[in-house]
């Protein structure tokens, strides 16, 4: 498996606007990213890599919408169908009074829900190794990496790289997981 | 297109600090030997936490009597405790997420700490409503359906005291998993700092494999934004649960509908109370004054006093109304609230909630560390009394004369107040210590913030614009 991956093109950068400017210039270049990596969100990264809108809006949606559903159907059978209590001459369906639990299961699980998409979606878990790039990513280092497909053209990259004040450009092999777990563990 | 912010604004961290820099300034905290001051906090308060937890254990072995209250006054410090710590849990997610939503970009140097205090109060706040039942199992049991001779008998989805148990075990759930989420990215910078194999193995196991991927930075992105959307509507919701196990009952001084406001003001005012008093030992002990600058406090101080003067407005409204409404009861309440046995606890709470934040209203004080840490303490002590004056003045005086007491707390419920601040400071000092006490993720985000920019100067355009 790891041979059919193409290598990667790394630059290092220190400042988010360089990166940022040196992502824009390398997705006009046509170039295709493997990832940037950066030590805290810079807003409009994503946008510049050409990344949609994450979905995760979605799992927020559904499952909170399931919470609500879950909320005001359980109430209703406790206290409309299984067992009709008279408690004070009140209903044994009274929407109002159901609201404020409708809200709070909807919360509850559509924020659970989210976390647990954002875990899926980011593939991230306890026990992952983190692969990083350069020892200071989490730190105040930014890295764009590129990968070595057929749209790549090394001296352009370079070029855009030293442009934008990268710090140091390298090569890695396509067992880059291997190395970089290696790397960032030093 | 990257946030670009006016050079004109004054920066939110001083002392010219790289990213590095501020990397180094809020780990080196967590790392290295911790010091004296916080042994001496940590076994300090731990002994106190160990206290409550010995007062505990002697209600539930002894029963509620050990408690002074009585057939009229059922409710006394426990409730009181309950709304007032579930008060602090306010100002941590208002801070996370209303003023994310309002992008305010400030909160990012306090809404770590802010979020963690949250936590540990709402901790506190839960503990009451249970051991005040006394037999605390049978508490348990009640949530399902528990047998007897009618056959499976469910809880009363219309009453409010159910909705608030679904109210503060999710609020403690969606706060807990907001922290987390928050904290992912610098538990990873911890990690990759980390020197020690034990610490290598917590923070990484902690932070997931977190690399700082920009495809994940926009998932997360949008999943902060969607949380602070999901909090924000919910911090309103708890406090105005809280209110309407009063404001649903029919005991005048309770049965009021200013209360869903007027509790969410009095919950973001004791919030912030709490909030600087940390805040001010932290940035002195944890020398933080680069981080929470005075700018931070005087915006605490601008909070503090909008929610004072919200719980100012709602005492006098109260008053207005119970004359306005022509009710003799409502009318006798208030009165008895403002003269009766109990009007030295009614006056202690209009004196440190409505008159002592007044100093705020001069620009000199309000950046003075000193004036803002006695006045939180007094905002502290005067939203305790709130809580204590709406309910126990409300109850020792009911519709009966005959049944009229006074309430007098046995040294164990004045212990056991002081016991849950042990338990609150114990927890956290040990946050302090295990997690990084300022998002410095976020802080980093928000440098730029006046400073000349790059693009600018490149282009040569007018620094004042700002967009992005």
């Amino acid at each position: 498996m790891a041979d059919q991956r193409p290598d990667l093109f790394l630059g290092v950068f220190g400042d988010q606007d360089h990166t940022l400017e040196a992502t824009k210039a390398c997705r006009e270049a046509g170039f295709t990213f493997y990832d940037v990596f950066a030590p805290y969100a810079v807003h409009g990264l994503d946008r510049a890599m050409g990344l949609p809108f994450s979905k995760i809006t979605w799992v927020t949606f559904l499952c909170g919408a399931m919470g609500c559903i879950i909320g005001i159907s359980g109430m209703t059978y406790v206290s409309a169908w299984d067992w009709p209590l008279n408690i004070g001459g009140k209903e044994a369906f009274p929407f109002p009074a159901f609201v404020p639990v409708m809200f709070e299961l909807t919360v509850l699980i559509g924020g659970i829900c989210t976390m647990l998409g954002l875990f899926a979606m980011c593939r991230i878990f306890p026990g992952k190794k983190a692969r990083l790039f350069h020892p200071r990513v989490t730190d105040d280092r930014f890295v764009i990496a590129i990968e070595m497909d057929e749209d790549f053209n090394e001296s352009r990259c370079r070029e855009i790289f030293a442009a934008h004040h990268a710090e140091e450009v390298k090569q890695v092999g396509p067992d880059y997981d291997a190395m970089a777990a290696e790397g960032g563990a030093a | 297109m990257g946030h670009v912010y006016s050079a004109l604004r004054r920066p939110l961290v001083h002392g010219g600090k790289s990213l590095h820099d501020v990397t180094h300034d809020v780990c080196s905290s967590i790392e290295g030997k911790p010091s004296q001051l916080w042994w001496l906090g940590f076994f300090g308060s731990g002994l106190v936490a160990l206290m409550f937890v010995a007062l505990i254990a002697w209600l539930l072995y002894e029963g509620v009597g050990v408690w002074g209250l009585n057939k009229t006054v059922g409710w006394g410090f426990d409730i009181t405790n309950f709304v007032f710590w579930v008060g602090i849990g306010h100002a941590g997610t208002l801070i996370s997420a209303v003023l994310f939503l309002f992008r305010q970009k400030w909160r990012t140097s306090i809404n770590r700490s802010a979020e963690a205090m949250t936590l540990f109060a709402v901790v506190c706040a839960g503990l009451f409503p249970l051991i005040h039942m006394g037999r605390l199992w049978i508490g348990f049991l009640w949530v399902a359906p528990y047998p007897n001779l009618r056959g499976p008998l469910w809880v009363n989805f219309r009453s409010p005291l159910l909705w608030d148990v679904f109210a503060i075990s999710t609020y403690l759930t969606i706060s807990a998993v907001f922290w987390y989420i928050g904290l992912i990215p610098d538990l990873a910078t911890v990690r990759d700092r980390a020197k020690h194999w034990g610490r290598k193995l917590f923070y990484g196991v902690l932070s997931q494999g977190w690399n700082g991927s920009v495809r994940n930075w926009n998932h997360y992105e949008t999943a902060y934004m969607i949380f602070a959307g999901l909090a924000t509507p919910l911090v309103f919701s708890v406090h105005t649960i809280v209110s309407f196990d009063f404001a649903t009952s029919v005991i005048p001084g309770w049965h009021t509908t200013i209360f869903p406001p007027y509790f969410v003001g009095g919950a973001i005012f004791s919030g912030f109370g709490m909030v600087l008093t940390l805040l001010l030992i932290a940035r002195k002990t944890m020398r933080l004054e680069n981080y929470i600058t005075l700018d931070h406090l005087e915006n605490m101080g601008k909070v503090i006093i909008l929610t004072g003067s919200l719980v100012g407005l709602a005492y006098g409204t109260e008053f207005f109304i119970a004359w306005y409404s022509g009710s003799m009861y409502e009318g006798f309440a208030f009165i008895n609230r403002a003269t009766g046995p109990f009007a030295w606890s009614y006056w202690i709470m209009v004196s440190c909630n409505v008159l002592s934040p007044q100093v705020l209203w001069f620009k000199k004080l309000r950046r003075n560390p000193m004036v803002l840490f006695v006045m939180s303490i007094f905002v502290n002590i005067g939203m305790w009394f709130e809580r204590f004056v709406i309910i126990v003045t409300s109850l020792h005086r009911d519709y009966l004369p005959s049944s009229w007491s006074y309430y007098h707390p046995t040294l164990i419920e004045v212990l056991t107040l002081v016991g849950s601040f042990g338990l609150f400071f114990w927890l956290f000092f040990i946050f302090v210590r295990v997690m990084p006490a300022i998002a410095f993720g976020e802080v980093k985000g928000v440098m730029d913030m006046g400073k000349p920019h790059d693009e600018h100067k490149a282009h040569g355009a007018n620094p004042e614009v700002s967009h992005g």
